[in-house]
């Protein structure tokens, strides 16, 4: 199988509460795939189980080959997440928190030396190595978060959020980033809240109560379903009614 | 480098870089041996005392010169007439205790009546009124032995011998025995702070930050994620027991009678409970304020009140005397005096470790369960 991401009936359920109702979508290698939907629509659960902190209720899924569920340590070593939360330690320098997670992804010492030298010159960082990571600015710290999760070289990364609370120029670059790492065959699936992000997609899905309600490319889903802008198309999924 | 000794090294370092936290982690069993070993001395100095003599004759001024000759125990304030005329002094605190004698004392003592003496001692600290109060018993008890040595043939029944006897006495004011006393409970409070509270702090700030996502959805294993933020704290906790230990014997001379090697190995048990308190706070608690109040209310009051370091178990009412033994802190206080105080060894002390491992035991299993079910 030579997809990045496969759901086929991916479900997953609180209680009676059914959080995430057999989705069924592929991600391709390379590709950079939207996930959108309302607060609570079922995103960032079903995130959590491509990534494996969930256990799924039913069906099947598989990142990067392998089975969720039963290969979740395959799975870990070749995917990468940057959570909605900053999650670099901020009372460690830049270079110290590169050295950790390549060694939590078991990169040997003179790849970790290679990929720092690199990351930091794509990130413009240098001779800042020593710097601790709170006294960065946050669009660069969420680059450098960013670039850290692709560290071990994923061939699925996870976003869950990324550009939560920065200014457009600072999300305009992270974008950039993101088609660079996809330029480079990495699928990335980012959920968003931001709908001209949704335009930059290759591909999209909008969950609406735990369903995939539109799935395409931008131009593919506006027009299935007859609206000018996708924010017109997202007004209409999440609030039936609203707009018609 | 290995993944896990990478992680291991991220801690340490978060540990190193955040001094202020470190200093008082290092500082504050120290400091609190010396403030425990200087300041809770039960002995009271300089008792202000004043005597009541309506008509003084030559056993008064006999039993006043021996208040006087004690000038360490006792600072003399002078005599009066009446006992109202003190009743100010002993508000304001210029006179603590007094020494009432009837009229005619020497009169009626020489015609063998029984002769009331009255000691009044200012009872608002109840700890050190006690002590004031044996203090001038003895004296007066002193004189009364003396007395009937002198005169044997002639046995008046004047004083009787005070209801407190010496040996209560010493019990309550042993200035160097206090110390020896409240160290092992001391090493179980550090331990406490250090163990349990650093590590739900530890953990529940990963949760915080949102960094616990990331490691999960690494390839760390959950056990290795723990194990790797708790073992540096076992270090620090291993370093602050050897050093309270240390100051203790220094400072204090603090004895140690039994095996040091089957001390440090009971305190590595102790570690590993409050690590695993620690552990089981961290699952319920969602930020670093709650898991601080948690573990202050949680285990640091009961470790201080419940575990027999302050108050011993068996003056507590029974309710409470049933909850203590649930403190893990009460066995290692119990272990650690044994093993310090008794020279008691393994032979003995079996029963208390055995429970206390019980205790860890339970505790480590119902927290690595939460954790997995939360992390899960």
């Amino acid at each position: 199988m030579n997809l990045a991401i496969e759901a086929r009936g991916l479900t997953r359920r609180f209680g009676s509460f059914t959080a995430v109702d057999a989705i069924t979508f592929d991600v391709k290698p390379g590709e950079v795939f939207g996930f959108l939907g309302a607060n609570g629509a079922g995103k960032t659960t079903a995130m959590r189980m491509l990534i494996g902190l969930l256990q799924p209720t039913a069906g099947e899924a598989w990142v990067a080959g392998y089975a969720v569920g039963k290969e979740s340590e395959l799975i870990k070593r070749r995917i990468g997440y940057m959570s909605q939360r900053f999650s670099l330690y901020d009372d460690l320098t830049v270079s110290e928190n590169i050295t950790l997670y390549g060694g939590i992804y078991g990169l040997g010492s003179t790849e970790i030396e290679d990929r720092r030298r690199q990351l930091v010159a794509r990130l413009g960082l240098e001779g800042r190595e020593g710097a601790l990571v709170r006294s960065l600015p946050l669009g660069w710290k969420q680059q450098l978060a960013f670039s850290v999760a692709l560290i071990h070289r994923p061939s699925v990364v996870f976003l869950d959020e990324p550009t939560g609370g920065v200014d457009p120029i600072t999300r305009r670059k992270f974008w950039e980033l993101i088609y660079e790492t996809a330029a480079a065959g990495t699928a990335v699936l980012v959920t968003t809240h931001y709908l001209d992000e949704a335009e930059y997609c290759d591909r999209l899905t909008i969950m609406v109560d735990g369903r995939i309600a539109a799935y395409g490319t931008p131009t593919d889903v506006k027009r299935n379903a007859g609206a000018a802008t996708l924010d017109d198309l997202f007004l209409r999924l999440t609030r039936p009614g609203a707009s018609e | 480098m290995s993944a896990f000794a990478g992680f291991v090294a991220k801690e340490v370092r978060h540990i190193l870089r955040d001094w202020q936290t470190l200093l008082i982690l290092i500082g504050m069993p120290v400091s609190q041996v010396l403030l425990f070993g200087y300041a809770v001395r039960s002995d009271v100095r300089g008792i202000r005392v004043a005597f009541v003599e309506p008509a003084p004759d030559a056993a008064t001024a006999s039993i006043r010169a021996r208040f006087t000759a004690d000038g360490e125990t006792f600072a003399v304030q002078g005599t009066v007439t009446h006992v109202d005329q003190l009743e100010s002094r002993f508000r304001d605190g210029s006179v603590r205790q007094a020494v009432i004698f009837p009229p005619m004392f020497a009169q009626r003592l020489g015609a063998g009546e029984r002769v009331p003496v009255q000691v009044v001692t200012d009872g608002s600290d109840p700890n050190s009124g006690g002590i004031m109060e044996a203090d001038a018993l003895a004296i007066l008890r002193r004189w009364e032995a003396e007395r009937l040595v002198g005169q044997v043939a002639d046995v008046p029944q004047a004083l009787r011998p005070a209801r407190i006897d010496i040996a209560t006495r010493m019990r309550f004011n042993p200035t160097l025995e206090s110390v020896n006393l409240f160290v092992p409970g001391l090493v179980a409070y550090v331990l406490v702070i250090v163990s349990a509270l650093m590590t739900a702090i530890t953990i529940v700030r990963e949760k915080e930050m949102g960094t616990m996502e990331m490691l999960l959805v690494s390839p760390l294993r959950p056990a290795q994620v723990v194990i790797g933020k708790l073992a540096p704290y076992v270090v620090l906790g291993f370093l602050d027991v050897i050093l309270v230990l240390a100051v203790s014997q220094v400072v204090f001379h603090v004895p140690l009678r039994g095996s040091p090697l089957l001390l440090l190995i009971e305190s590595l048990l102790y570690i590993l409970t409050a690590l695993s308190m620690g552990i089981l706070i961290s699952t319920s608690a969602n930020t670093e304020r709650v898991a601080t109040l948690a573990a202050l209310a949680g285990l640091m009051l009961p470790t201080l009140l419940l575990s027999g370091f302050i108050f011993p178990i068996a003056a507590l009412p029974a309710p409470l005397r049933i909850i203590s033994n649930v403190v893990p802190a009460r066995w290692f206080v119990v272990i650690a005096r044994g093993i310090m105080l008794k020279g008691a060894g393994f032979a003995e002390l079996w029963r208390e470790t055995l429970i206390l491992a019980s205790i860890t035991a339970v505790f480590l299993i119902a927290g690595i369960r939460r954790l997995a079910v939360r992390l899960g």
